[in-house]
């Protein structure tokens, strides 16, 4: 068992946003959250990060994870390869360039390695951010809206590597509003107005 | 950790973080003789203060920078995902905070004192002096960062949080230019205290502005 999620209820500003929610993601499961804008669904993934604790109950997260958040966390000045070699030393990795070096030929950004991250578009660091999660080697992903942004092609490599991820024993999260070809053993549609 | 220091550091000498701090220093330090005229004997017995009183001017001036970026950024997020705790990594942005804010200031108060017309003995006095209480002073600036992180304008109420913490690193910094041996110790002890409490303060004040 990767990820339990148990009871939880989370609010935001004084307000209820969601309550009662239990889930579990296993290993070579992934779990494709859908819903509203506002409904919470950047706030679970927080919360199953362990970036905010729950209002109620409980979850159990694995010791390695990896979130896709809206924020880059990329240095601008630096060269991608340099501000995603930053995380993968932070990570541990053992060899963090070549790491990183795999993870961009993952998302085809591999001709941009040279490239200070100031002059990428928002697209190319949505496609950054996925290869921080490549490269982090966690064994759950947590990844928030990662098809924004994304142009058709980058969309299916995406889809691709969330399916790799997943076959190779990996779990994953995905909150998303667009429709994604995943490899999704599990749903879960939240509800707004709660 | 190390990689994190390493980055803070490039960081802090980056955009010529580190240049400002000692332009601004050097010119807060040129004010004084115009303010107070330019008689050498009254430069020298009080230049050795207004060293101190630029450094801690100067010593605000990098606050901005420290934490709220990161914490735009989503680089704190993406640290805490990783396991770390924020303590820690306060502690790492002291550690880089200093490595690149004390050794600009404390060449630059070595221009500074010939600006004062200082003596060699009150120089070498400010120099121990810096040595003891910058680490002191970039814990408060780190903890004042981490607290003012998540509020619009924060550099006006950065000074108002700092500047009154930093005064017993000021009087224990410029009472032991007269020689007493015992500021030194009090020095010391100040800037130990921060040092050891800043990171807790600043890790907490980072995990509360992530929530």
């Amino acid at each position: 068992m990767t990820l339990v999620v148990d009871g939880l209820a989370a609010r935001r500003g004084g307000r209820a946003i969601f309550a009662d929610l239990s889930f579990a993601v296993d290993a070579g499961d992934a779990l494709i959250v859908t819903g509203p804008n506002g409904v919470g669904k950047s706030t679970l993934l927080r919360i199953c990060a362990g970036l905010l604790p729950p209002f109620e109950g409980h979850v159990t997260r694995p010791d390695r994870v990896a979130l896709m958040a809206e924020a880059a966390a990329l240095d601008p000045d630096r060269t991608l390869a340099q501000a995603l070699a930053f995380w993968s030393k932070v990570d541990g990795a053992d060899d963090p360039d070549g790491r990183v070096e795999d993870a961009l030929a993952d998302v085809d950004l591999a001709q941009l390695a040279r490239v200070p991250v100031r002059m990428l578009s928002t697209g190319q660091r949505r496609r950054a951010a996925m290869a921080r999660v490549v490269a982090s080697g966690a064994e759950l992903w947590l990844l928030d809206e990662p098809a924004n942004g994304l142009d058709a092609a980058a969309v299916a490599r995406l889809e691709v590597l969330v399916e790799r991820h997943v076959e190779r024993g990996g779990s994953a999260v995905v909150a998303t509003h667009l429709p994604l070809h995943l490899p999704a053993t599990q749903r879960l549609v939240l509800e707004g107005g709660a | 950790m190390i990689a994190l220091i390493l980055r803070d550091i490039r960081r802090g000498y980056a955009g010529g973080g580190a240049t400002l701090v000692v332009i601004f220093f050097l010119l807060t330090a040129t004010l004084f003789p115009f303010a107070i005229g330019p008689d050498p004997a009254l430069l020298a017995r009080v230049g050795g203060g207004v060293v101190w009183a630029a450094a801690l001017l100067a010593a605000l001036l990098p606050v901005e920078r420290l934490v709220a970026p990161d914490l735009e950024a989503g680089v704190l997020d993406q640290i805490a995902v990783r396991g770390r705790s924020m303590a820690a990594v306060a502690a790492a942005k002291i550690a880089a905070h200093w490595i690149a804010f004390a050794p600009p200031l404390m060449l630059a108060a070595v221009v500074a004192a010939a600006l004062l017309d200082l003596s060699a003995e009150t120089l070498e006095r400010v120099e121990i002096g810096l040595a003891i209480g910058t680490p002191g002073l970039a814990a408060l600036a780190v903890a004042t960062a981490a607290l003012t992180a998540s509020f619009r304008g924060a550099g006006a109420l950065a000074g108002l949080v700092m500047l009154p913490l930093a005064v017993p690193l000021l009087i224990f910094g410029a009472g032991a230019l007269d020689g007493g041996e015992g500021a030194f110790k009090l020095l010391g002890a100040v800037s130990l205290l921060l040092v050891a409490g800043a990171p807790f303060v600043a890790g907490a004040a980072m995990r509360t502005a992530m929530e």
